[in-house]
């Protein structure tokens, strides 16, 4: 068997401009490279001690325009790269709207995926080929990284903050995930794979609730039962319900008042002391661990913070459902 | 002279090659007196600038958590004694300004004078680390300390009675609120459970005693040397010496003036602001 | 008694004017604290390339079967915390720092030498903490000691290494502390900033960064310790804490640590492409701001290790463009390197091979440095074998290229000895090809996504990784060679007994004895010219002025 690849095979949309902006810079590395590694020699070789037959005259010890211009065209180039990098990098992890978002929980030693529908998986991740994927990541331990070289793309999964990374998968196959941040022992087995399907399969397979493979109550957490069956936003419904937020939220018989969290999800809240936020899932997040941490303005903190209390699933849940009332069905608006 | 020979006169030869000084002040190394001296000058400047970049790294921590839990940490404050840390505040000031008379007593060969505001100065770094180990017994006895038995009991209880925490209980579940009484009014800023308020303030501890206990180190140490600064004072005295090198004095000073300044950096971060 | 001219090796030097053990583990001479920094490094650097080799024997086949995943990820750990802390930092400023400052600068000793001595104790003392924690059931932390692994989830004595890594930094910043003010202050009457030799100059960059960037570093592990003991939260998130903020502070300083490993080597290159092709260095001034651009901008860039936490866009973006701009200063010292060999007479000595070495494979180093400076590519790249491989250019084909450089350079003024140099050669060779052997397939495994501190590893990358470690038994063999012929040529190694064996500029060549008098020069120098005087070989660089007549003992002379 000769499988001996050099290069990994290039699979999503933002891997084919990464991948050109990489051989771009390696090829000025060679280029840069060539004229230092081979002018060495050649200088070492051609300016031997025993070589008299050279001319040594008019050897300068410096040189003003010499020294600017090998300061200012490396400079020039190296402007050149970052402003294509840095444009790259901008449209590929800033905020971005119409896409198919995954929830992802690392913990050691396995990553957990979570679908929109209710589908999960562990330590594969099944995606729709051609469509925008936003995975939205946590950590319930240490610092993992869910890292995806056929795509380019990785980042770190931190305990107690959501980092967001977004790719688009163009070609349908099997691809490695791995975690690329030390975590532990059995770091290098926390790997699994992406596969990619065709858009029509792929909707094929989230109705079978994703082949059995997922519909078991995993080792995570809690979380409503019956996942598969029920949306990740109904899972929070259940979950809304369970821990007794209808109690003042969304209940308009409520004793106290609370605000609308039907506004909450890509709203602009002000705060009671006087900032404005924006109402993402680290905004929610925080809000259902420690509500008093940012208090709406006109409103007073009379919840209870849930910190230690649900689990990283129960929020990813929690947070679906409340993406859902404000009618995102997990796609951004 | 063969190698074997020098051996035996090593010693004479290195004390006679020419740059000894009778009066033992100037270091083989160098050349004059006021290279020597500037040296010494820039080597203490050199590490007064690692101890801020020391210092700093831990202070920028500590803000970036006195801004993240500022109610939790406010309530901590309350619990570090303010007269004990004037007190100390007051004893190290007062010692900054006997070590400098020190120093300009060493800078004028004054011997004895120099012993006895060195031995000033040693007494009230020894007040402060007398009074430092009554505030710490304090706070270990009162659980405060982050150990295995930590508590934050003793700030709630004191928050309650400031009127400045309420404990309520919901479903079954205990909490604290964090805010303020007015005209009898009890307004929450916030909602912590009893875990949460005791990370925080276990938090504000660690600091508290990772900050003041580097501190307190480096008082030890400046005492260690002022104490042998006091031996070598004395000494020069009971011999007469007419000229001795005051650099030790100067470069102490220095040091002393530093523990100084960061324990006024500290008493109102962590004592005074939050009231 | 007076003033003796001795000729031979009869004639006293700092190696055996005094020859008892005290005299050794007491001295205040720079000359000899180097060699006891040379001999303690030596045998920490045996250390960790014993760990690296059996990472890279595990690595031999995909499956994790030599080793358990336990044992790897402490052997990664072992070489790390050993190769950087204890190998890598005190390298060239503890050894060749040591010994030449003062001799290059016409000075007796440093500005501190009872200061030198304690930082060498200092070091030994965190070895000895570092050694210990190994010995009991070792940590696996990795160097980095990122939390909340290390502060919550670890086990081991991660804070008895703490402590160690914490007393080796005391040490560092003494020594930044000593070489600072010995620069400043100690310099001979003549000898100018600009007639400073060019290592000189990487010395003082290296010391402002060793001065203001280690105390942050010895604070932040001393908080993961205070954390681990106390459980406080300051970077474990389930406490309280920030996760983030510790790569924060720890960056600061590690990111410029690099530098402390990479500028004294390019102080090294200057002196031996200058000494070996006959000709002052192309742009003295353009190398000598270089460094000290790179010690002040690499204050600045520590955030590029950071770029997948998800820290904000923005302060990407600055980072990013910051270090882009720290990549010229080291773009310039390269091509004025390679301006000095022009019209130079060039002699292909052993130290000459490895500073030609180093030019290769720095320059591999830095320009896969751009990848990792560009943020789009950066994200895929990091945390794989890309950056093992980027790191170990700059550091191993680097740091230690430059490290041997200097060593063969000036091992006969330091011991009196030469070097075999047909051995020289072979062993230059051998570590220029089992180097890029050993690392080169690291760059193609890295863009494949290949992760680093992995113990097992997908089956399609075996070859490359069968190559690597092919690779790594020619280096260990090009390591192991100066080992023994260095040694060996201690006791048979040809007697060198003129001052300038290699026909070099500068004061340590040309006015000290060779090994050097205890006391460097029998009176100090003045200096009349520039460094790298070669246009004017009869004009010496300096000289000693006439020696009074000294009267030995007092009384009887």
């Amino acid at each position: 068997m000769w499988n001996f690849p050099l290069v990994p095979p290039t699979a999503s949309k933002e891997g084919a401009d990464i991948s050109l902006l990489y051989w771009a810079i390696t090829l000025l590395a060679v280029v840069f490279g060539g004229i230092v590694l081979f002018g060495v020699i050649y200088l070492a070789v051609r300016y031997r001690a025993d070589n008299n037959a050279v001319d040594r005259s008019n050897a300068t010890e410096s040189d003003l325009r010499v020294e600017l211009a090998w300061t200012i065209i490396p400079l020039i180039l190296a402007l050149v790269i970052f402003g294509w990098a840095t444009k790259l990098y901008a449209d590929i992890y800033a905020p971005r709207e119409g896409y198919y978002e995954v929830f992802v929980i690392g913990k050691q030693w396995m990553w957990h995926c979570q679908h929109p529908n209710g589908v999960r998986e562990n330590n594969i991740l099944t995606l729709p080929a051609g469509r925008l994927v936003k995975v939205s990541l946590i950590s319930q331990d240490v610092i993992h990284a869910f890292s995806i070289p056929a795509f380019r793309v990785k980042r770190d999964a931190v305990p107690g903050r959501y980092n967001a990374m977004y790719f688009t998968p163009t070609k349908p196959g099997e691809y490695h995930l791995f975690c690329t941040e030390y975590c532990g022992t059995k770091h290098s087995e926390m790997i699994g794979k992406v596969v990619v399907l065709p858009e029509d399969e792929f909707q094929a397979w989230l109705e079978k609730g994703g082949q059995g493979l997922a519909t078991a109550t995993t080792s995570m957490g809690g979380g409503a039962a019956g996942g598969g069956t029920l949306t990740l936003a109904q899972q929070g419904e259940q979950t809304f319900k369970a821990l007794g937020c209808n109690a003042c939220h969304l209940n308009p018989n409520s004793a106290v008042k609370v605000p609308d969290i039907t506004k909450t999800w890509g709203g602009e809240i002000k705060l009671a002391d006087g900032r404005t936020v924006k109402g993402d899932e680290a905004y929610i997040r925080e809000s259902i661990l420690n509500p008093g941490a940012k208090i709406h303005a006109g409103y007073q903190n009379l919840m209870p913070p849930y910190q230690g209390q649900v689990s990283e699933e129960q929020l990813v849940q929690l947070i679906a459902y409340i993406k859902s009332l404000a009618g995102d069905s997990g796609g951004g608006k | 002279m063969s190698v074997q020979e020098l051996q035996k006169t090593a010693t004479l030869e290195h004390t006679a090659d020419g740059h000894h000084h009778s009066d033992g002040i100037l270091g083989e190394q160098f050349e004059t007196l006021e290279q020597q001296n500037t040296s010494y000058l820039i080597g203490m400047w050199a590490f007064i600038v690692q101890e801020v970049l020391f210092f700093g790294a831990i202070f920028t921590a500590y803000a970036i958590y006195r801004f993240k839990y500022v109610l939790e940490f406010t309530l901590a404050h309350h619990e570090l004694s303010v007269p004990i840390g004037t007190l100390n505040t007051f004893v190290l000031l007062f010692s900054s300004y006997t070590m400098a008379r020190a120093v300009r007593a060493a800078m004028q060969n004054r011997h004895k004078k120099q012993a006895f505001y060195l031995f000033l100065t040693f007494l009230f770094a020894g007040v402060f680390m007398v009074n430092k180990y009554f505030e710490y017994s304090a706070k270990f006895e009162h659980h405060l300390f982050p150990g295995g038995d930590y508590s934050a009991h003793a700030v709630v209880e004191h928050a309650q009675k400031m009127g400045e925490l309420r404990e309520v209980e919901e479903n079954g579940q205990k909490f604290y609120e964090l805010g303020k009484t007015r005209d009898g009014q009890f307004t929450a800023f916030k909602r912590v459970t009893p875990q949460e308020f005791e990370q925080r303030t276990r938090l504000f501890f660690g600091f508290y005693f990772v900050m003041t206990g580097l501190h307190g180190l480096h008082v030890l140490i400046g005492m260690i040397i002022i104490g042998i600064l006091i031996g070598r004072a004395l000494i020069d005295h009971a011999k007469n010496k007419p000229v001795a090198d005051f650099m030790p004095v100067e470069m102490t000073g220095l040091y002393w003036h530093l523990v100084d300044i960061v324990w006024i950096f500290l008493f109102p971060l962590l004592y005074l602001i939050g009231r | 008694m007076t003033t003796t001219t001795y000729t031979g090796t009869d004639k006293p030097n700092y190696l055996n004017w005094k020859t008892s053990v005290a005299s050794w583990l007491l001295t205040y001479d720079h000359k000899r604290i180097a060699i006891l920094y040379l001999v303690s490094i030596s045998i920490f650097f045996l250390l960790g390339g014993l760990a690296a080799a059996m990472i890279r024997m595990e690595l031999a086949t995909p499956k994790g079967d030599l080793l358990t995943s336990d044992v790897y990820n402490k052997m990664f750990t072992t070489h790390g915390v050993i190769m950087i802390f204890l190998f890598l930092i005190p390298s060239i400023p503890a050894v060749f720092g040591n010994f030449l400052l003062p001799l290059m600068i016409g000075a007796r000793d440093v500005a501190f030498p009872r200061l030198n001595l304690l930082s060498w104790y200092f070091f030994m003392a965190g070895a000895a903490c570092v050694l210990i924690a190994l010995f009991r059931g070792g940590i696996d932390t990795g160097w980095t000691f990122y939390t909340p692994y290390s502060s919550s989830f670890a086990k081991g004595e991660v804070s008895l290494a703490i402590v160690g890594v914490f007393l080796a930094g005391f040490a560092s910043i003494f020594t930044g502390i000593n070489f600072l003010v010995t620069i400043h202050k100690m310099r001979a009457p003549g000898m100018t900033w600009f007639r400073l030799p060019l290592f000189v100059w990487a010395m003082y960059a290296t010391s402002l960064i060793q001065v203001l960037g280690t105390p942050v570093v010895a604070i932040t592990l001393l908080l993961v310790a205070v954390e681990r003991t106390f459980r406080i939260g300051i970077f474990d998130p389930n406490l309280g804490g920030d996760p983030i903020l510790y790569q924060h502070l720890f960056w600061f300083y590690s990111h410029p640590a690099v530098y402390i490993m990479i500028l004294p080597a390019m102080g090294v290159i200057s002196e031996v492409i200058s000494a070996f092709s006959k000709r002052r260095v192309f742009g003295y001034h353009f190398v000598a701001f270089s460094s000290l651009a790179i010690a002040i901008i690499g204050f600045l860039v520590w955030g590029h290790h950071m770029f997948s936490t998800g820290q904000s866009i923005y302060a990407g973006i600055v980072f990013s463009f910051l270090t882009w701009i720290v990549a010229i200063p080291s773009a310039i010292k390269t091509f004025n390197w390679m301006a000095t060999i022009w019209k130079g007479r060039v002699h292909w000595d052993t130290p000459m091979l490895y500073a030609l070495g180093f030019m290769g494979l720095f320059v591999i180093g830095g320009l896969t440095g751009l990848h990792l400076a560009a943020m789009a590519t950066n994200v895929h790249l990091t945390d794989t074998y890309f950056i093992v491989a980027h790191f170990h250019y700059v550091m191993v084909g680097g740091a230690i290229m430059g490290y041997l450089a200097a060593l063969h350079f000036w091992w006969p003024k330091m011991t009196g000895r030469m070097y075999p140099e047909g051995w020289g050669k072979l062993a230059a060779l051998l570590v220029f090809v089992g180097f890029n052997l050993t690392f080169f397939p690291q760059f193609i495994l890295g863009y494949m996504g290949m992760p680093r501190r992995y113990h097992s590893y997908p089956e399609e990358w075996a070859t490359l990784n069968v190559l690597s470690t092919a690779g790594s038994s020619v280096l260990g063999l090009g390591y192991l060679l100066p080992v023994i012929y260095l040694t060996w040529s201690l006791k048979y190694g040809k007697v060198v007994t003129e001052r300038n064996p290699w026909g070099a500029r500068g004061l340590e060549w040309e006015l000290v004895d060779t090994p050097p008098d205890p006391h460097n020069f029998e009176r100090t120098p003045i200096v009349t010219r520039p460094a790298y005087d070669y246009n004017h070989p009869e004009e010496p660089t300096g000289f000693v002025p006439k020696p009074r007549p000294v009267v030995v003992g007092g009384k009887d002379g």
